[in-house]
């Protein structure tokens, strides 16, 4: 086990070189610099576009200020966004619970709906039920975020008027940012004060429900279909029709000796969800104007904010790596074939 | 009375419209604490009938009988929650390759327990002690660390004493084991053979032997059915059936057995294969491959006849080469 996570981390090292390269090329290689954009339609002078390039460090040729930027990583240096000379660090901590908040939704709304959809699917296979799940989540899986979130919007909060389009509360609660989770801060300050803040936690989910929902909707799709799989073949296995022989009722066929077994591939793939979850979180914070990081890097693009882009990126890259990385542990956790393996 | 009693037998697959007969118009009875074996090639239905007898085709196949009964209870109007107090308790069954049949993510102990738990009810201290002593009642070395390893840990052989020992666990009226051997090397092969064998005769068990093995069936069972395509196609007390098969197939059988034929070239078989789903012979089922075939044997099939020793399934079975 300590070698398999030993083996794992080695692979780490390559990957990590890989993104920074990449989103330092791959920004750079957008038209436009950082003062460009800040300075817009009006004419600039050519003179003070450079003085303010050197400034930055832009003049210089593209492998030293690669080398520039990974020795600075080296030494735990983030840079600071060239828009409002606050650290990286310190805004990504401030802006990501609210894109954990709405992950964390869209992953337990995905894990819970999509395990059951997939086992029910799999019992009932070739029912109505079975046929309508696998067609729900193939649509699921093939629409893009930004047609399926537009249309939510559309019909339950423009047309139904069921949830509030966008944002992640009303205007009129008071809610200070102590944990950045906007359920529990609003929940606090109901708390502290119910008079004026009455009703806040229940508008907090009610921001929450539609994004959580939209985000979910590939994950959930994904997961219920392996799961469905998963489940098949594990049912046609040797030992759940011991577990028949042995009397054992239909739930305890089904959920001790079939979806235990079953899970184990289901929870490879809820791991790689973490990316599909970061990347769609770009999109659905953008429709619904959530406050996360989504929001934060797609601007940091607008304006060619380079420091914002390329550590951003990395942060988030690095959270999905470690994500998927905890995931295999859990894997030799969950099937004793590999927890044994020498 | 019988401990079970199978009376025309019929298990079908597929649209009503196409049916794909597995087992056809079987009957088998079985008394307490005798061994009965059932003989066949791949696919002739031994498995099948087995695995309808305990319900354990799950509504894939349709099963029609005249009689299913097993110790006074009507296995064919039984509710799926009685039949689950059955199985498991007092008819239970080791499978063919022991590797797979144990669930990899629980351990032995576990698995054995469950049994006792679901069906006795038993807990805690009582429970653990139950199954070491199960444990080693299936001759486990080191029962007492056994009882935590996983399958994956386990030989093939031990992994198959493990299964007995589940089967075991509620002190079962009918053992059927389904081909127990097969996928164990030979020296385990007769291991479990004789612990089976032993652990039948102390608790005057009923046991029914599911296999290819004509040497196994020779060696321990008191009566055998030979099936054929879904059917029976002779059944007898053993030795007397090995010594003077009247049905052409069991002849067959016998005659393919290498010790059979000693001095011959070749050894003898039989030339075709077992009918399929869209190839079955209007009249005999073996008639196409059968070496003494009639013109009747091509027009009509034989019902299962009694005779003096036995049952047989032919319209011209050989009592005349017995007498020779």
């Amino acid at each position: 086990m300590f070698a398999f996570i030993l083996r794992r981390l080695g692979v780490l090292i390559p990957t990590f070189f890989g993104i920074t390269l990449l989103t330092f090329a791959l920004i750079r290689m957008i038209p436009g610099d950082p003062i460009e954009v800040m300075v817009g339609e009006r004419s600039l002078d050519p003179v003070m576009h450079a003085a303010a390039m050197k400034r930055l460090g832009l003049d210089q040729p593209l492998y030293v200020q690669y080398f520039d930027y990974i020795g600075k990583l080296f030494h735990g240096d983030l840079g600071a966004s060239l828009k409002t000379q606050e650290s990286v660090w310190k805004e990504f901590t401030t802006l990501f619970p609210a894109t954990l908040e709405l992950a964390l939704c869209a992953l337990v709304f995905a894990t819970v709906v999509g395990l059951l959809a997939g086992v029910v699917a799999a019992i009932k296979r070739g029912s109505i039920f079975d046929h309508g799940v696998m067609g729900v989540s193939l649509t699921g899986f093939s629409m893009p975020i930004f047609v399926w979130g537009l249309l939510a919007v559309m019909l339950f909060s423009v047309y139904l008027g069921w949830t509030p389009v966008s944002g992640r509360i009303d205007l009129q609660y008071d809610i200070a940012p102590d944990t950045g989770f906007m359920l529990i801060d609003a929940w606090r300050a109901q708390i502290a004060d119910p008079e004026l803040n009455a009703g806040a936690f229940k508008d907090a989910i009610m921001h929450l429900i539609l994004p959580a929902i939209v985000l979910g909707t590939i994950p959930l799709a994904v997961i219920a279909r392996m799961t469905r799989s998963s489940m098949l073949e594990v049912l046609r296995e040797d030992y759940v029709r011991t577990a028949r022989a042995k009397g054992l009722s239909p739930a305890r066929v089904i959920f001790i000796h079939t979806l235990r077994n079953a899970l184990i591939p289901v929870l490879t793939v809820i791991g790689l969800q973490v990316g599909t979850l970061m990347g769609g979180a770009v999109l659905t914070e953008t429709i619904f104007s959530w406050p996360g990081i989504g929001k934060w890097l797609i601007e940091a693009i607008g304006r060619r904010d380079y420091p914002v882009v390329q550590n951003g990126i990395l942060i988030v890259a690095t959270l999905v790596i470690v994500t998927n990385f905890i995931v295999d542990i859990l894997y030799g956790i969950a099937n004793p074939r590999i927890r044994h393996a020498k | 009375m019988s401990l079970l009693q199978i009376k025309n037998l019929s298990v079908e697959f597929g649209n009503a419209a196409n049916p794909f007969r597995a087992v056809e118009n079987l009957d088998l009875s079985v008394d307490q604490g005798e061994i009965v074996g059932i003989v066949g090639e791949s696919g002739s239905g031994k498995s099948v009938t087995m695995m309808a007898m305990m319900g354990l085709l799950e509504g894939q196949g349709r099963i029609v009988a005249d009689q299913l009964e097993f110790d006074g209870k009507n296995l064919l109007t039984i509710s799926p929650k009685e039949r689950r107090k059955i199985v498991g308790k007092d008819i239970a069954m080791i499978f063919q390759d022991p590797m797979t049949s144990l669930n990899p993510s629980y351990t032995v102990g576990y698995q054995i327990m469950e049994v006792l738990k679901v069906h006795q009810g038993l807990r805690g201290a009582e429970l653990k002690a139950r199954a070491l002593e199960l444990m080693e009642l299936v001759e486990i070395p080191a029962a007492k660390t056994r009882l935590e390893a996983y399958p994956h840990q386990l030989s093939g052989g031990m992994s198959q004493r493990v299964m007995i020992a589940v089967a075991l666990a509620c002190n079962p009226k009918l053992l059927i084991a389904d081909e127990p051997t097969t996928a164990l090397d030979v020296t385990i092969q007769a291991q479990i053979m004789e612990l089976l064998v032993n652990l039948q005769k102390e608790r005057n068990m009923a046991l029914i032997m599911i296999t290819h093995d004509l040497a196994v069936i020779a060696e321990v069972a008191h009566r055998v059915a030979v099936m054929y395509a879904g059917q029976v196609a002779e059944e007898g007390h053993v030795p007397r059936l090995f010594q003077h098969p009247v049905h052409p197939y069991t002849e067959a059988l016998l005659s393919s057995i290498p010790e059979h034929s000693k001095g011959a070239r070749r050894l003898t078989t039989l030339p075709g294969i077992v009918p399929g789903q869209y190839d079955r012979p209007k009249g005999c089922l073996l008639s196409p491959r059968c070496p003494y075939v009639q013109e009747r044997c091509r027009a009509e099939r034989p019902a299962i006849t009694p005779y003096e020793h036995g049952a047989v399934r032919c319209f011209y079975p050989l009592f005349d080469k017995e007498a020779q």
